[in-house]
């Protein structure tokens, strides 16, 4: 047993952090410092960079562009980034239905696709939840039918994040009424270009415009956009979310996060003097500095596993890292509400694409608070979690 | 980095388990209990018989120089198990007082008979008023020639009725709440002056509230500088801090296992309760403290390897930390899940929560901890 990285880890960070100084664009730099929405050209723009140095899609396997890197040199990778910060490489894309791609589709498929997800040449949105089927994804009803050499499909989505930027989507489609429910499902992948598709945006709580509802008429996809067999979608998306098990912890958002809360604290007086000599208001930022720790090491174990024994094997303690991830980035967005206080009030009811210069950093912080309830419901919320945590790990 | 056991460890946990698998079901538990000073001499034999005794010494010292992981190991185990004899007060921290501090001649006097099982030890440290507070030392030690006198009293002394050498804070210069003039002391049981008055814990275990009245004592019982010992103090202490860590990891996991294990077949409505939601989520909660608390019992294990002694006490309060609230978490609704049959002195549940809750009050308490990480800045 071992917690020290190696020289060569040590290295490679010190490699990664160097790019980000001198790459990340700063103006995106400051803008994700202050919680601020990016245009889609901002994030392009970067993910970009990241794909000419290499880095775009690095855990990929090396023949799709990946970069070989170890489990641990991944995870020194995104915390780095997180910690930066500068935009994760967009998952839909990248983590999602690339992976379902490569290790499902077919070659002309992957010539077609592969390259064109990492330069982001196309940007993907996910057709999984739809207006009845949230945690119960399966009982999805969104509906393809074989018609000569052609899908048509009809039904709708929704809580599909950033469509309005979308040109690609992965849609679960129905393709079989009579089949158990798990088992009549197809993974098709069309452009949101096609004629019958509508988007409608969603406004969150936050005043934001993240997330939509898209709408499918009759739209004509081409046969051949079928990846891997038909009536396996419900596999091919399990192994899609089971494929992103560390990252869900988002370590490196919390941290960057404390050290925006302890730099506001140390400005911003209460009782006159600052609020971060505030004996109440130091041990809530202790205790989560503490399960933060906690959980870096939770990670670091999952990780190391991973290193050890490949990705097969779940490890039982990465159940912990989506419902502790999301507890405490949820707990650092209150205490800079509380860092605020009275300040968190004003609304900006522009909202914020990217483009409003003019709105003052302190408006961003009441949205985010509102905007991260989130992230204990998205990707299985907690209580699915704990359920799964139930029946996979304690065998209840 | 690497959290895997070394092939060595794997086969310690391996012999640590199976000796106290033969060894100390709950029934032999109880029996042990009775035994004068509340534990087994026939168990802490097999102990040194498995060179459990002599795991954090030198070689040169007659141990096998095992490490903090090698502690970590076998406190799970002695956890899991619900171990009464006293390890922590002998090995670890009587160990540790001499492994850093002690002379040949004081190590050749103590480590065999530590050992080999002969002997055990234990820490007179807290006050009537010290609380958590390692540095708040009243009792005082007088030179008197080449020697010392020392007069005071001590509390709550772990494993004090049996031991037979106390290891005794005085203070040699200075005020109750100074720093400096802390001393640490070797003092036979026997000695003249000194009373012990024995009882039971809690958690089963037994301690000794201790009297020390002109209790006189050699050049040579002075462990590290007589005036300037506070380092050592917190030093050790943090180990021990850190053997309560994993002891407590070892708690949990057989708390979750044992609980997990009646609610799958204690049966309501017709149903095993481990059916119903709401428990099947208390218990993934119990699991996901349990997990927090490991990795944290793992965190403070590689600290008390390093070389900086704030970072080593900021990483291993922080733990205490986790393990404080993990423990109490895991405690509480394990006897919540158990229902009635957990309030029983029968059921075995009750005494690891016992066990659990007296560890969070061993050493400084959560919010002790709490506030130390918070006054050093934080972790971040």
């Amino acid at each position: 047993m071992d917690l020290a990285f190696t020289k060569e880890e040590q290295a490679f960070r010190e490699e990664v952090r160097q790019f980000f100084r001198d790459n990340v664009p700063p103006d995106t730099r400051r803008k994700m410092v202050e919680g601020r929405h990016l245009s889609k050209d901002e994030m392009v723009n970067w993910w970009r960079i990241l794909n000419k140095k290499g880095w775009g899609v690095s855990h990929w396997p090396k023949e799709y562009g990946g970069t070989g890197w170890t489990p641990v040199q991944h995870y020194i990778f995104n915390e780095e980034l997180q910690a930066h910060p500068a935009p994760q490489p967009l998952a839909f894309g990248v983590s999602m239905v690339g992976p379902v791609i490569y290790t499902f589709g077919n070659e002309e498929q992957k010539k077609k696709y592969l390259p064109r997800i990492a330069n982001v040449d196309d940007w993907w949105c996910q057709g999984f939840s739809e207006p009845g089927s949230g945690s119960d994804l399966a009982s999805l009803k969104t509906k393809a039918e074989r018609r000569g050499d052609k899908w048509i499909i009809n039904g709708q989505k929704t809580w599909t994040t950033l469509a309005q930027h979308a040109d690609m989507i992965f849609c679960l489609c129905r393709t079989d009424n009579n089949a158990k429910k798990q088992m009549g499902i197809s993974f098709i992948v069309f452009s949101m270009k096609s004629k019958g598709v509508t988007v409608r945006p969603i406004q969150t709580i936050d005043g934001g415009h993240e997330v939509n509802e898209v709408f499918f008429d009759d739209v004509e996809v081409p046969i051949e956009n079928l990846i891997g067999e038909e009536n396996k979608g419900w596999d091919y998306a399990k192994f899609l979310l089971g494929n992103e098990r560390t990252g869900i912890a988002r370590v490196g958002v919390s941290k960057e996060r404390i050290r925006r809360i302890k730099d506001l604290a140390s400005k911003v007086e209460s009782g006159g003097k600052p609020i971060i000599q505030d004996a109440a208001f130091r041990e809530k930022l202790t205790a989560c500095e503490i399960e933060l720790k906690a959980l870096e090491l939770t990670q670091l174990r999952v990780v190391a596993d991973e290193g050890k024994h490949g990705k097969g094997k779940p490890n039982p303690a990465s159940s912990v890292l989506k419902i502790k991830g999301s507890e405490i980035q949820q707990t650092t967005t209150e205490l800079l509400m509380e860092v605020i206080g009275p300040f968190a009030a004003p609304y900006d009811e522009h909202g914020d694409d990217g483009s409003n210069e003019a709105m003052d950093w302190t408006a961003q912080i009441a949205p985010s608070y509102f905007n991260n309830r989130k992230v204990s419901i998205y990707g299985g919320s907690n209580e699915i979690q704990r359920n799964i945590i139930a029946k996979a790990v304690l065998g209840l | 980095m690497d959290f895997d056991l070394s092939e060595e460890q794997r086969l310690l946990k391996e012999s640590i388990d199976g000796l106290l698998t033969d060894s100390y079901d709950f029934e032999q538990r109880k029996k042990y209990m009775k035994e004068k000073g509340g534990w087994s001499r026939a168990v802490w034999l097999k102990l040194a018989e498995q060179g459990l005794l002599g795991l954090p010494f030198s070689e040169a010292d007659g141990g096998f120089g095992g490490g903090g992981v090698e502690t970590m190991i076998v406190m799970e185990a002695l956890g899991k198990a619900l171990v009464l004899e006293p390890y922590l007060a002998t090995v670890v921290i009587g160990g540790g007082f001499l492994r850093h501090a002690g002379t040949d001649a004081q190590k050749a006097a103590h480590v065999p008979s530590i050992i080999d099982g002969s002997k055990t030890l234990a820490f007179a440290q807290l006050e009537k008023n010290s609380r958590y507070d390692l540095f708040d030392v009243s009792t005082t030690a007088k030179k008197k020639g080449e020697g010392w006198i020392i007069d005071g009293e001590k509390f709550v002394v772990l494993n004090g009725e049996s031991a037979d050498t106390l290891i005794v804070t005085a203070r040699t210069r200075g005020d109750r709440r100074d720093k400096t003039g802390i001393g640490v002391f070797l003092v036979p049981a026997n000695a003249k002056g000194v009373a012990r008055k024995g009882y039971p814990t809690q958690d089963g275990l037994h301690a000794a509230d201790v009297t020390f009245t002109g209790v006189e004592v050699g050049a040579d019982a002075v462990l590290g500088n007589p005036e300037d010992s506070l380092a050592l103090i917190e030093r050790v202490v943090d180990e021990a801090r850190v053997a309560l860590c994993a002891e407590a990891v070892g708690l949990m996991d057989e708390s979750l296992k044992t609980t997990v294990e009646y609610i799958k077949t204690r049966k309501q409505f017709g149903v095993a309760i481990g059916s119903f939601q709401s428990l099947q989520h208390r218990a993934s909660d119990m699991f996901v403290a349990a997990e927090q608390a490991r990795s944290m019992s793992m965190f403070a294990t590689m600290a008390g390897d390093f070389e900086d002694a704030r970072e080593r006490t900021n990483a291993i309060a922080a733990a205490k930390v986790q393990i404080g609230k993990s423990l109490k978490f895991v405690g509480q609704q394990s006897i919540q899940l158990h229902g009635g049959i957990g309030m029983t002195m029968e059921a075995r549940i009750g005494h690891y929560f016992k066990r659990l809750t007296m560890i969070e009050n061993t050493f400084g308490d959560t919010d002790y901890h709490q506030r130390r990480v918070a006054d050093a800045g934080g972790l971040i």
